[in-house]
């Protein structure tokens, strides 16, 4: 039983062993020339501005939230979309109306997140 | 395999409330009116469901590839949910306008929060409880803060989400575990095999753990500390439907996970364990609500000896043991939803009117209401002819058949020290003088709430035979 799992924990060993010789190897190896723009905040290049706990505007989370509802529906509707041959030959139409179904439940939330607003952004 | 028209009809009750929320999100969307329908919806929906519930309780089933279940013990789980509801409906109408939190989304997350304890109650599939669990969950954890104005409000809903979903981590962790063992999640297919795995230090560590979690969400010590600080910040109508329906919800889907157990000969496997958290329960519970003065407060901590009088039906692993559990938690659904419904009517626009002084000479005030009370008080305490003294009665029976007699000495003491802070609610209404006015606006719907609640704690107590015998011929 637990002999099954001994690649797994192989490859956890390597990993972390990995991780851990890489970060200090080049902490112990590296050579260390410090200049003001090198301990700054990494920026892209840019000259980095303000702190990093900005508060986000709440807007945002309706987004992130209408952005799950249309995630989950590509999650279910593609993969049935790909296999809809073979889905159709073992069960029929009742493949067809079961997505049917789920996307008419799926369409009145999305339907009911538009008539409250959410997609409004002011 | 495709689910057959009869599987589709078995699962009506399901449907109906699906499809419910459905049609309550459509007439939320499109009418300006809904304040005004939807209440009266959810109460044809609900009461319809608990209808064809008790109609069909004896089709017994397996159904849809057995992910769930249908009839027996799952249809009398959901007439208590769906009826229950009906009654939390009823009282909610005036209480949310009162309060001012009518927000629309009210009676459609209370559909679905039933949906959800359906789902748990009929589930044959560790995903299938899962999924009901968090549905329930979910919608428990918005209505908790739905008061979102009020600081306590919000306390409570983000503690119970935190705890909760700590809680829901367990239960996960401890499926991953036994799906790892029995690689399967179907529990008829886990319960044949489980002589096997109760070998197995894994599996056994799995199913601890997916009980730890329910430990959580039926309100056990030591795993109660959310359940104060929530059901007294909570809307008082969501407690009402909180301590109730979710509970029992929580409870069946123990009992799904004990009943194979207890067929087989690992009976004894967690045995101790629900003997300790049922002592706990009871005793912590009582011996704290005596020194509560919030009236909401104190019926938490009594929800907290409840869950362990009704472990002590869990623990005695017996047939009459589960049928004894299922009548309590009926028993025990009507009893705190009529005194939660009161307390609603009492409570006040800014929560006041909570404490237990504020109820002092209610007896002359409100005299309907405050003898309302007392039979809620009094079956609550479990004194007889009301539902919670037979509730009690099969509980203690079913421990001494199982040899747990001890148990039921410790449930008796406990009731006992109970009957100090229920009789005392009695005691302050009838006994002690008050010229304060007290405001109470009549509701009622609210009222008529109440009475059915009070009709059918005076039913199950004076008829409790017949109904633990239905009770009695599904539990296998």
């Amino acid at each position: 039983m637990i002999e099954q799992y001994i690649p797994i924990f192989l490859v956890l060993a390597f990993a972390i062993t990995f991780g851990v010789v890489t970060v200090f190897s080049s902490e112990i190896f590296g050579p260390k020339r410090p200049t003001s723009e090198k301990l700054s905040t990494y920026e892209s290049g840019m000259k980095p501005i303000g702190t990093t706990t900005e508060r986000i505007s709440i807007k945002y989370y309706m987004v992130a939230m209408l952005f799950i509802i249309f995630d989950l529906e590509v999650i279910f509707v593609y993969p049935w979309a790909v296999q809809f041959r073979s889905l159709y030959n073992e069960f029929g139409m009742f493949a067809f109306y079961s997505m049917l179904v789920f996307l008419i439940v799926f369409e009145i939330g999305y339907l009911y997140a538009y008539k409250k607003g959410g997609f409004n952004w002011d | 395999m495709i689910p057959t028209a009869l599987e589709f009809q078995l699962l009506l009750p399901v449907l109906i409330i699906a499809a419910g929320i459905l049609i309550s999100l459509i007439i939320e969307m499109f009418s300006s009116k809904s304040e005004k329908i939807l209440p009266w919806f959810s109460i044809a929906l609900f009461v319809s469901t608990a209808y064809y519930s008790l109609l069909t309780v004896g089709h017994e089933r397996i159904i849809f590839n057995s992910m769930l279940a249908a009839g027996g013990t799952a249809n009398i789980f959901f007439f208590v949910f769906t009826f229950g509801a009906a009654i939390v409906t009823l009282i909610s109408i005036d209480y949310i306008k009162k309060i001012g939190m009518y927000y629309g989304e009210y009676y459609i997350l209370l559909q679905s929060a039933v949906l959800g304890m359906m789902l748990m109650a009929n589930a044959q599939d560790l995903v299938m409880i899962f999924m009901g669990l968090e549905q329930m969950s979910v919608c428990f954890y918005i209505l908790a803060g739905f008061n979102r104005k009020k600081i306590k409000s919000n306390e409570a809903a983000m503690k119970y989400f935190l705890l909760g979903a700590f809680a829901t981590g367990f239960i996960v962790y401890g499926i991953a575990l036994m799906y790892g063992v029995a690689q399967t999640m179907s529990i008829p297919a886990i319960a044949n095999g489980l002589l096997i795995y109760s070998d197995n230090i894994i599996f056994v560590a799995g199913l601890l753990l997916f009980i730890i979690g329910f430990s959580f969400k039926i309100a056990a010590v030591p795993f109660h500390m959310w359940v104060p600080d929530v059901y007294q910040g909570s809307p008082t109508s969501i407690t009402a439907l909180m301590s109730t329906g979710g509970k029992a919800a929580a409870f069946s889907s123990l009992l799904i996970i004990f009943t194979p157990l207890f067929a087989t000969t690992q009976s004894t496997l967690f045995q101790p364990y629900l003997v300790v958290i049922a002592t706990l329960s009871m005793l912590l519970g009582s011996i704290v609500a005596i020194a509560q003065t919030d009236l909401k407060r104190m019926l938490a901590y009594s929800s907290i000896s409840h869950a362990g009088y009704i472990l002590i039906g869990v623990a005695a692993g017996s047939e009459l043991g589960i049928a004894s559990v299922i009548f309590y938690l009926s028993a025990y659904t009507f009893m705190n939803l009529g005194t939660f419904g009161i307390i609603s009517m009492i409570e006040n626009k800014d929560e006041g009117n909570l404490s237990l002084n504020d109820y002092s000479g209610l007896g002359n005030k409100k005299p309907m209401l405050a003898a309302l009370l007392a039979i809620f008080m009094f079956a609550l305490a479990g004194i007889p002819p009301f539902a919670g003294f037979f509730g009690k009665y099969y509980v203690f029976i079913a421990a001494i058949e199982s040899n747990l007699t001890w148990l039921a000495i410790v449930g008796v003491l406990s009731s006992v020290i109970s009957i100090y802070f229920y009789l005392r609610v009695v005691v302050v209404m009838y006994f002690q003088k008050d010229e304060n006015i007290l405001n109470v606006e009549d509701s009622s719907p609210a009222l008529l709430g109440i009475m059915i609640s009070a009709l059918l704690v005076i039913v199950m107590g004076i008829a409790p035979g017949s109904i633990i015998n239905l009770i009695s011929n599904f539990v296998k």
